[in-house]
């Protein structure tokens, strides 16, 4: 972390960057959040270790319009997000000042919490400059060991992989990750029948609480103005919703990204039911690699997306599996 | 909820384009040519027109299957209009599989305005597969219902 931080400082002296968009420490030793820092100065407050899950490619949308460049930090699944925004023409390349940091996976309280770890004080081990492979959690009632794999995000178990699409420069090391198979939850649900996907869908939507922080953080979801702010929508309420109101604004937020979806998995990190979101945001990237050939999305900043795309013989509806 | 003695007659919502599948059904009207009149239809300037949530919404309120026709591939009055429809429904309606609503309540076909035969067909034969799946009984709103 203190590579980052010197390096910083390097850039501020040297007048390269006027600011860095970064993750500062939170209240909690196991919740950083993501921050501007005008000054070097400033940095005193930075922070990075395995707890900066946060993607700050969509802040970028807000630094694209400030005077100057920004220096920004991006997660190489990050640089994904960054990329189709670009695209998107929502953020400002000429702005920005990528510097690509290393990641060896990102962790989750959440699971922590669900080990039945209650009173956590403090948490060492997630430091980037270690091995991260153990972590010991400090609480109320005494030191427990966790490894550190157990404790990280779904996402970072099917990483995309730890190298970086865009960048200025890059720094720290990597460690690999990946040991789950992407799809598979999706070929688990693709399996039953429709009244077992129908109760599971019932089960897991029924815990949403219409907080909208799955659209707020997605990078994706970048509209100035969304539809479902609309007052003709009827759902903006908890109370107003339907059961399936419920399926319909996740099925229509997960559409509305499809294609342009990265896969980052904010939505699943973010929401505060632990509803696994990624399923329908997963759902889309499948049917379209397997209809419509492979695409990742945000691997470059000009290949067209699939559903701003067509071949004169693309399957029809009837023939999809 | 039927009353005693008299069969289901679902709600069907069909999306039909401006150009070709309107003119068709106006075709299959003026050649006397039946089709059942649990059919109501919506017209859109192009199949493309349809957003997800127009679909969603229909079910929503009370539709038990939802149809979409348009031009046949290569004759969109917009010239690519129908392809990029084809893409989004084809998505929209297996991510409906992967919710777990039944298959037949989703349909897109292409009809030109010269196919007020293939018109009816296509409506009397989706009527009867709605018929046969029955009420739409997990989308809606299930709130006011018993």
């Amino acid at each position: 972390m203190q590579e980052i931080i010197s390096r910083l400082e390097e850039l501020f002296a040297e007048g390269k960057i006027n600011r860095v968009l970064g993750w500062k420490k939170g209240d909690l030793p196991y919740n950083p959040e993501p921050a501007y820092f005008e000054s070097a100065e400033a940095l005193k407050d930075f922070v990075y270790d395995g707890f900066c899950g946060a993607n700050l490619s969509k802040y970028f949308i807000q630094g694209s319009a400030f005077e100057g460049v920004t220096a920004i930090l991006l997660k190489p699944c990050d640089t994904y997000s960054f990329n189709q925004l670009i695209k998107e023409h929502r953020v400002d390349r000429e702005k920005a000042y990528i510097i690509g940091v290393g990641c060896k996976g990102k962790l989750n309280v959440e699971a922590i919490k669900a080990m039945g770890i209650k009173g956590i004080t403090d948490i060492k081990g997630a430091e980037i400059d270690g091995d991260c492979k153990e972590l010991t959690v400090e609480t109320l009632y005494g030191d427990k060991i966790v490894a550190y794999k157990d404790a990280m995000l779904e996402r970072c178990h099917v990483c995309k992989g730890k190298e970086h699409m865009v960048y200025d420069e890059l720094l720290l090391e990597s460690a690999d990750t990946l040991d789950g198979d992407r799809f598979a939850g999706v070929e688990a649900i693709e399996a039953m029948s429709p009244e077992e996907k129908f109760e599971f869908f019932r089960k897991e939507l029924s815990k949403c609480i219409r907080c909208n922080a799955c659209r707020n953080v997605c990078p994706a979801c970048s509209c100035r103005k969304c539809v479902f702010d609309s007052n003709k929508f009827d759902s903006e309420q908890k109370a107003n919703v339907d059961p399936f109101n419920e399926s319909m604004f996740h099925i229509i937020r997960a559409f509305h990204v499809a294609g342009r979806c990265t896969d980052c998995g904010e939505c699943s990190r973010v929401c505060p039911q632990g509803i696994p979101l990624h399923l329908f945001n997963r759902k889309f990237i499948k049917d379209i690699n397997e209809y419509y050939g492979d695409f990742i999305a945000g691997e470059n900043a000009e290949e067209k997306g699939p559903l701003t795309n067509f071949t004169l013989d693309d399957m029809e509806a009837s023939e999809r599996r | 909820m039927s009353i005693k003695g008299e069969e289901f007659r679902p709600q069907i919502v069909a999306f039909c384009c401006n150009w070709c599948s309107y003119a068709g059904a106006d075709l299959a009207g003026s050649s006397r040519l039946a089709y059942p009149a649990d059919v109501k239809i919506i017209r859109v300037p192009c199949s493309c027109r349809v957003n997800p949530m127009f679909i969603l919404r229909a079910f929503e309120k009370g539709a038990d299957g939802v149809i979409i026709c348009g031009c046949h591939p290569g004759d969109c009055h917009y010239s690519t209009g129908n392809y990029y429809a084809r893409r989004r429904m084809t998505l929209l309606f297996s991510m409906l599989d992967y919710v777990g609503i039944e298959r037949g309540r989703t349909r897109v076909e292409w009809v030109s305005a010269a196919e007020g035969v293939k018109f009816s067909q296509t409506m009397n034969e989706f009527v009867e597969t709605i018929r046969g799946l029955g009420k739409n009984v997990r989308l809606g709103d299930l709130r006011c219902k018993k």
